[in-house]
């Protein structure tokens, strides 16, 4: 390394230097990793309390470097709520995947949301129960084919797939909610601004924040790492529309 | 000078990395790494192409890729 040599990307402190056991190309990787560069951005680390959920995230405690709850299946946003209420100083982070957060856990975030509990939240959304083999989840696509709907899902059948941050952004309690993804480098620059907007809502004790980021399952998708990739453009994006729908720090400024 | 060093025992494959690239610079090596992934890699012939523009890193899910960017000189003999 020459002396004028400058390190420009390296990995963030809150983040442990050890490899995770994610699939190739899992983007759980990058949604766990912005988290990790904005807690050392924004000097969290040290007073941040993380409760992780049930699906491939679960180890998540193993990769931050901030002590951790591991909370029943769907429970994150119960947990979460008791963690900030005992300790109100600590910056509470939930993380959880789509079958975590909105079928089992759908009641949990629901209300959490409205009490406007002062957590912020990590959506991540792959359209399946990754860590159980690929089944069918509220945010599955119809037509797409997972372990429980090997003909495609079926809207007539089993409903249309659920849109969580629109909802979240409809309750009283949410400060901000938006939708990501992280599936270019335009985007990820995107995803980690808003994240932000998610985290320091909960600083200004202004609400609830929720950040929903569109990620790929490639081994549960059947596709390599480029191909997943691909999908989040043509088939979740025109699905799941990226975008902020509830900001308040956005109506107290106009 | 800009270039990228693969951390190719945390390298997992998957290739991210070659889309983001502008330049166009990384690809598959003939590597595999201990847990069996075939990493990627920028030739060393084409590494004075990288711009330090840190794309891959941000796309990789595996925090694989350290980025080192060297500031222009401002007319100042560097050779000494
Ligand atoms: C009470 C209970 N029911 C079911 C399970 C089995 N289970 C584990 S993870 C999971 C779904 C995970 O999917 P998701 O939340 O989308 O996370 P991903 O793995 O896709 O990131 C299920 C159903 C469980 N662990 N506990
Ligand atoms: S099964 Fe899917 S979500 Fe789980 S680690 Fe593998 S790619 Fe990621
Ligand atoms: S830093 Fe930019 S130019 Fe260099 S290899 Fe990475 S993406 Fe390519
Ligand atoms: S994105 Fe990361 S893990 Fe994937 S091939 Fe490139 S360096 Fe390896
Ligand atoms: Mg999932």
């Amino acid at each position: 390394m020459s002396e004028q040599e400058k390190l420009v990307f390296d990995r963030a402190d809150a983040l442990v230097d050890v490899p995770t056991h994610y699939c190739p190309g899992c983007q759980h990787g990058v949604a766990q990793r912005l988290a990790g560069e904005l807690l050392t951005e924004m000097g969290l680390t040290e007073n941040t309390l993380l409760v992780t959920s049930i699906g491939c995230s679960v180890f998540l405690y193993n990769y931050l470097n901030v002590d951790s709850v591991e909370a029943p299946h769907g429970r994150a946003p119960a947990v979460a709520t008791g963690v900030k209420r005992a300790r109100s100083d600590k910056f509470v982070l939930s993380y959880q995947g789509d079958g975590d957060l909105a079928s089992i856990g759908m009641a949990e975030i629901m209300h959490c949301a409205n009490r406007g509990e002062n957590v912020s939240i990590i959506f991540v959304n792959n359209t399946v129960y990754g860590m159980t083999g690929g089944q069918m989840a509220p945010t599955t696509l119809v037509g797409q084919k997972t372990t429980t709907s090997p003909a495609g899902r079926n809207a007539s059948k089993e409903g249309l797939p659920i849109r969580m941050s629109e909802i979240i952004g409809q309750l009283g309690g949410t400060a901000y909610s938006a939708r990501v993804a992280v599936n270019n480098v335009k985007n990820i620059r995107k995803a980690k601004k808003a994240m932000k907007k998610a985290f320091e809502v909960q600083q200004k004790e202004l609400g609830f924040g929720f950040i929903e980021v569109l990620a790929t399952c490639p081994t549960n998708w059947r596709m390599d790492a480029l191909k997943a990739n691909e999908r989040i453009e043509n088939e979740l994006i025109p699905y799941f529309p990226l975008g902020v729908h509830k900001d308040v720090t956005a109506e107290v400024e106009d | 000078m800009s270039r990228v060093k693969f951390l190719e025992e945390r390298c997992k494959g998957c290739l991210l990395c070659t889309v983001a690239c502008p330049k166009e610079i990384i690809r598959q090596s003939d590597r595999f790494n201990q847990h069996g992934y075939k990493v990627a890699e920028v030739p060393a012939e084409d590494m004075d192409k990288c711009t330090g523009c840190t794309s891959c890193a941000l796309m990789c899910p595996d925090i694989a890729i350290r980025v080192y960017r060297t500031p222009k000189s401002k007319g100042a003999a560097k050779n000494d």
